[in-house]
């Protein structure tokens, strides 16, 4: 789960770390009351949307007066912001933020995440701030800067003052750097984030450290235990169908093909798409069913897949496991009948009593095609499109 | 021979008597698995599907002497289970549920490793010798005994991969689903490993999916450290990149973690990599047969 970059803010602020003086709104008018409060030679409107590349999307203005803030405020909110992240889509500005402009000296990258490989919090610095860091990793790997943190240590004073020498960082800045450093840890750690970006941390040039800019997610396995950030969740930035999904218990995600896929496990839902697409055809989602495929869930997955209008035909493959196919069967066309289904609906079932399963599909009299195995599976559902 | 579960694997169930706890114990006894109790807090001494039920996992071991433990219990409290029964001496511990954090999961590979325990999973299916030993939720009735060795991190792949080895009479030794988490216990190279020293095994059947780099790191080893034919499948060709698809750990983020890379990688180490998942049983026959040309 991601959150928004003025929520991000408030959480740093929160762990003692500086950033600049804001306030974020949701309706322009509001803008004239934030310049009032923060004085400022300049404030900097920035969109609050869940992608990268705001500013080349013109998402983030610097404006030089009170009604040249409100200005930009207006034209920002309620639109649709499109960046290299988000594209084609885009995703809506329902805030924007509005902060004071600081005299930058120095752009410094500082990130934290899990790596999956050293099974360790790793903390990344580098000089080269303000740039994309993966283009950083790229070009010139040297500036790249790592220290991992022991699970029972966790990040030390030495390897604070590692990065904030290797940064450049002299006098008091060195200090301030390493509690700054180790806020951030506790703040990453207390509130199970997956990933925290601040980039750029900038030095001013009367020597301080600021948080200009800040990305963070929070690992979805833990919102149960941060109650309070699963709460800022912001829907409207994530796909509608994907948001409609969730909150009935399903993994959907959308792709943009025609064929829809109902699966059970990741990995076969993944091997699904993978199959269509080796065919011929092209998949219009991702869908986990899990487990249970029971009527219900059948049928609520059902509903999501035709949410999508250009879904021309939906290929079902289960295998069955511990469930039996007829019971399967009998949930796919209890299903079909509750959704009143108009599109072809291609089945492969596998498993415990997968002949009997097969038969009830054939002889339900619905639009139900019964496949014999994977690659039947996926060459009927391609064929019912091109039809 | 077989890798890791066998007979004589005596096992407890941790969350033993709740929903799911219940029901998977009831499918292994029904397949012959040797259980000898298990694990609910508060629910010490009484019996549950004709077998003790413990308080602790300390007086289970000490009382059964297990040496396999499988977990079923909810993410908030699966790592302390994990930690519990690593404490308790456990030598191979299961862990089915999914959803635990990753800071959690950081923690207790630190600990295990500290104690020397081995971990499966956690958010996979489990192990099974066929004939003699299923720990987790795989359908029992797919497995015929015989000679490829499957490691999966995904569950319904695994079935896949069982499903055609056993049509095509070859069977499997041991099938060892390791999760589709970002951390987790056994990877794919320590499976490889036993799968290369086991004298039933005489060929691999390895499912990888998109995010992290497994794969790759498996692929490396499979260059210097595996002589027996291998045959591979990635999941994942046509997810769409920075979108976390179902398991935790099937994400492709900053350029890395791509199927295409995987089965490069996999290639040139000499593996058979299907190209679908309908595949696996031919490309493991052709690795057998190509191996044998060598």
């Amino acid at each position: 789960m991601n959150l928004h970059e003025y929520q991000a803010k408030t959480l740093l602020q929160k762990y003692g770390i500086p950033v600049p003086r804001g306030q974020v709104v949701a309706v322009a008018k509001e803008t004239a009351t934030v310049t009032t409060e923060i004085a400022s030679d300049a404030w900097v409107v920035k969109a609050q949307v869940h992608a990268g590349g705001r500013g080349k999307a013109g998402g983030v203005k610097v404006v030089k007066s009170a009604a040249e803030a409100q200005n930009v405020a207006g034209e920002l909110l309620g639109k649709t912001l499109v960046t290299y992240q988000n594209a084609p889509d885009g995703q809506p500005v329902n805030q924007v933020l509005i902060e004071e402009t600081l005299p930058i000296a120095r752009e410094l990258y500082l990130s934290m995440l899990v790596d999956r490989t050293l099974e360790r919090i790793v903390v990344v610095a580098s000089v080269a701030g303000g740039m994309d860091i993966e283009e950083i990793a790229h070009t010139s790997p040297e500036k790249i800067l790592q220290e991992v943190c022991d699970p029972l240590n966790g990040l030390v004073d030495f390897q604070a003052r590692n990065l904030a020498f290797k940064l450049d960082l002299s006098g008091e800045q060195v200090g301030v750097f390493s509690r700054l450093l180790k806020g951030l840890y506790r703040l990453f750690k207390e509130n199970d984030l997956a990933l925290l970006e601040i980039n750029p941390l900038v030095v001013t040039t009367d020597g301080k450290l600021y948080a200009l800019d800040c990305k963070m997610s929070v690992d979805d396995n833990a919102l149960y235990r941060q109650k309070a950030l699963a709460e800022q969740r912001d829907w409207s930035q994530e796909d509608s169908k994907e948001a409609i999904a969730h909150h009935a218990g399903l993994n959907y995600i959308a792709l943009n093909g025609n064929i829809g896929c109902m699966v059970n496990g990741a990995g076969l839902a993944m091997a699904t798409m993978d199959l269509i697409k080796l065919h011929g055809g092209t998949p219009a989602n991702f869908l986990d069913v899990g487990g249970g495929a029971t009527a219900e869930t059948v049928a609520k997955a059902f509903k999501i897949i035709l949410a999508d209008s250009h879904v021309k035909a939906i290929l079902v493959n289960i295998f069955g496991g511990i469930m039996r196919c007829d019971i399967i069967a009998e949930g796919i066309i209890a299903a079909v009948k509750e959704v009143g289904m108009q599109i072809p609906v291609i089945v492969r079932l596998e498993g415990t009593n997968v002949d009997l399963g097969k038969k009830m599909l054939q002889t339900s009299g619905l639009n139900i095609i019964s496949a014999e195995g994977l690659t039947d599976a996926a060459q009927q559902a391609v064929k019912a499109v091109a039809a | 021979m077989s890798i890791l579960v066998n007979k004589n694997t005596k096992v407890l169930c941790q969350g033993f008597t709740g929903r799911q706890g219940t029901f998977h114990s009831e499918q292994a006894l029904a397949y012959g698995t040797n259980m000898v109790g298990g694990v609910t807090p508060g629910k010490g001494g009484q019996l549950h599907l004709n077998l003790p039920v413990f308080n602790t996992m300390r007086d289970a071991v000490d009382m059964t002497g297990a040496n396999a433990s499988v977990i079923y219990v909810p993410p908030p409290f699966a790592a302390d289970s994990i930690l519990e029964a690593s404490d308790a001496g456990i030598e191979l511990i299961i862990c089915i549920t999914e959803g635990i954090p990753v800071l959690d999961m950081l923690n207790v590979k630190a600990a295990l490793k500290a104690n020397g325990t081995k971990l499966i999973g956690p958010n996979c299916p489990g192990v099974i010798t066929p004939d003699e030993c299923k720990i987790g939720i795989m359908p029992g009735s797919i497995h015929q005994r015989g000679k490829v060795g499957v490691v999966s991190r995904s569950g319904t792949l695994t079935y896949e991969a069982v499903h055609q080895t056993t049509a095509l009479n070859l069977g499997q030794s041991t099938c060892v689903g390791i999760g589709g988490d970002p951390i987790k216990g056994l990877n794919f190279i320590e499976c490889l490993q036993l799968f290369e020293a086991d004298p039933e095994t005489e060929a691999i059947i390895m499912v990888g999916e998109i995010g992290g780099s497994d794969e790759e790191a498996a692929a490396e080893y499979i260059k210097s450290h595996v002589r027996k034919p291998i045959a591979a499948y990635i999941a994942g060709q046509t997810a769409p990149a920075g979108k976390r698809m179902g398991h935790a750990g099937a994400i492709i983020s900053g350029g890395s973690g791509k199927a295409a890379d995987k089965i490069r990688a996999l290639e040139l180490a000499g593996a058979v990599v299907a190209s679908s998942p309908a595949g696996l049983g031919e490309a493991v026959l052709a690795a057998i047969q190509q191996k044998k040309i060598d």
